[in-house]
């Protein structure tokens, strides 16, 4: 079993199809319940505390606007966990979304860095298209085992 | 319950959203998020006019539509985005003006970082529901019966007393303790004016100090600097019919805002450093050995252009200040250099975050010193006009409004 990042670092569907061939899925929802249940969070709905963007400092320096380095303290963990990684190029709000295009930028950016096996992907725009999406997909998880 | 309608990006993972909404609940409103559907963030390029990388700022936008659209949703708009990004900074300028030109709910746009507390909104959300709540208060264009205003402000305390819309006295002094520098100002203008406290129907007070105050001489009107400001200016510079732009440079802060009918419809208010305040110009007369007052007239013999003054940092700018002299400037090149260096920042900084229309009203005790008017009219290209009883503007205000308050 490998630790994938899944690029965007929101997706519930890529995150179902690493999780669904063995692998865990690094996707920030994982990060935010981890927060809200391991340092008992008292304000549920909001995703994070006012300390986050103080952690985010770690992975964006102070002149970055403090909501990339809150959202950077949920993500950035995760790709220092990924041992590969998953990136679909343009795909919608509606695969996933951090909110903030300079975090996407960043992620994308720290992903690619940090020396991983990684498969990078077009949205599919079609049926045949969203096949082959799955194949590649599968093909390089299996590849990982 | 007054709602705040909140368009913004970021705000909850700068670990700020809790401020925001202590902010509201403290003046008795709440912050609300309408609801917008797929389709209408899909469309906003088509609705609003463009659409961006940033979902967040997409749904901003959708947001503004719908309100636009419903004007019912909202009593008032919050506009948020981080500080020190240039595509929210964009399309938090365009949501306000958007709003302001569809719809007359008033709008606050405000950019935070993680260090934004609900003390640091406190004053503009504040200022934000009186403009919904008191109306009707607000309208008002006379000031009736014997009332008195106080403006318990960061550098200096003012009062005045007034009878039947005119000023009778006025009282001045320099804050240090705040009680005691609001009683003294305030005996001050009653013996100007000639009449006892106990004569005076009602007390409003405005500035920093005004809760202390207000509390301690039981005001009966106890407002934020804003709306106070702005209807005090309008009525002084005899403009309280059609637009106006009020710009007030403090001693600790600034601020800039856009009035209609008397009624503030959008504001700034800002303090990032003092370099950009009346605080910069004060050192800059002691530097110089000239007294306050007599800054704006020095000023007004030189030309900024003669000296390389930039006060972004009141320490850089003293230091400017000091290269300057040291190479043989002239003082009044410099006066007016420190002028145009203050003008320049509130120029930049906060009247890109309203509607400047004219005429322009500057006020507050800067507004005397000569050469800040006249810095300012250089930038604008508009002329600036500094009412009579500039400096007393937030205690006249005070007085106006609470004599709204004694008829009902």
């Amino acid at each position: 079993m490998a630790k994938v990042i899944v690029y965007p670092p929101t997706s519930m569907i890529l995150s179902d199809l690493v999780e669904r061939m063995g692998h865990k899925a690094l996707v920030v929802p994982e990060a935010v319940r981890k927060l809200a249940t391991e340092k008992g969070i008292d304000s549920p709905p909001l995703n994070v505390t006012p300390e986050e963007p103080k952690k985010g400092l770690r992975y964006a320096a102070v002149d970055v606007p403090s909501g990339v380095r809150g959202r950077m303290a949920l993500i950035g963990p995760l790709i220092e966990e990924a041992e590969a990684a998953i990136i679909v190029q343009d795909p919608g709000c509606l695969t996933g979304c951090a909110g903030c295009s300079r975090t996407n930028e960043l992620v994308r950016l720290l992903i690619r860095t940090k020396g991983v096996p990684i498969l990078d992907l077009s949205y599919p725009t079609n049926d045949a298209e969203a096949r082959d999406f799955v194949q590649k997909i599968r093909a390089f998880l299996e590849g990982l085992k | 319950m007054i709602r705040i309608a909140q368009l913004s990006c970021g705000s909850e993972y700068s670990g700020i959203q809790k401020e925001i909404e202590r902010a509201a609940e403290t003046v008795g409103a709440k912050i609300v998020y309408p609801e917008v559907t797929l389709d209408d963030i899909l469309s906003v390029e088509k609705t609003f006019g463009v659409s961006v990388a940033s979902g967040d700022l997409n749904l901003a936008m959708a947001r503004a539509v719908r309100i636009v659209e419903n004007p019912d949703l909202a009593d008032a708009v919050v506009v948020m985005t981080c500080f020190r990004c240039a595509e929210a900074a964009i399309i938090r300028s365009e949501i306000r003006k958007f709003i302001h030109e569809h719809s007359k709910i008033p709008v606050l746009s405000y950019s935070f970082t993680e260090r934004t507390t609900a003390e640091t909104l406190l004053t503009r959300m504040e200022a934000l529901v009186t403009t919904v709540k008191y109306r009707g208060l607000l309208a008002r264009e006379k000031q009736t019966g014997l009332t008195a205003g106080i403006d318990s402000g960061s550098t200096t305390t003012k009062s005045v007393v007034m009878r039947d819309n005119k000023v009778i006295g006025t009282g001045w002094v320099p804050t240090t303790e705040v009680m005691k520098s609001a009683e003294d100002a305030f005996q001050e203008a009653l013996k100007m004016a000639g009449v006892k406290k106990e004569e005076v129907s009602a007390v409003g007070v405005t500035g920093y100090g005004r809760f202390l105050v207000g509390k301690h001489i039981d005001a009966k009107l106890i407002q934020e600097e804003i709306t106070v400001n702005s209807k005090g200016a309008v009525f002084l510079a005899d403009t309280q019919k059609g637009p106006a732009t009020v710009i007030d440079i403090g001693g600790m802060d600034n601020k800039a805002i856009s009035v209609q009918d008397g009624i503030p419809g959008g504001f700034t208010m800002g303090g990032i450093c003092a370099g950009a305040s009346g605080r910069f110009l004060e050192l800059t007369a002691k530097r110089l050995g000239v007294d306050i007052t007599e800054l704006g007239k020095l000023a007004l013999k030189g030309d900024y252009k003669n000296v390389a003054m930039n006060s972004y940092c009141i320490v850089f700018g003293t230091q400017s200040l000091v290269n300057s002299l040291s190479m043989g400037k002239k003082p009044e090149d410099v006066a007016m250099a420190a002028c145009h260096s203050v003008a320049e920042q509130v120029y930049e900084q906060q009247l890109q975050e309203v509607e400047v229309k004219e005429p322009v009203i500057m006020v507050g005790g800067t507004s005397l010193i000569e050469g800040l008017p006249k810095a300012m009219e250089q930038l604008l290209q508009v002329k600036v006009t500094v009412p009579p009883y500039a400096q007393y503007i937030g205690a006249v205000g005070a007085a106006l409004l609470v004599s709204g308050l004694l008829e009902g």
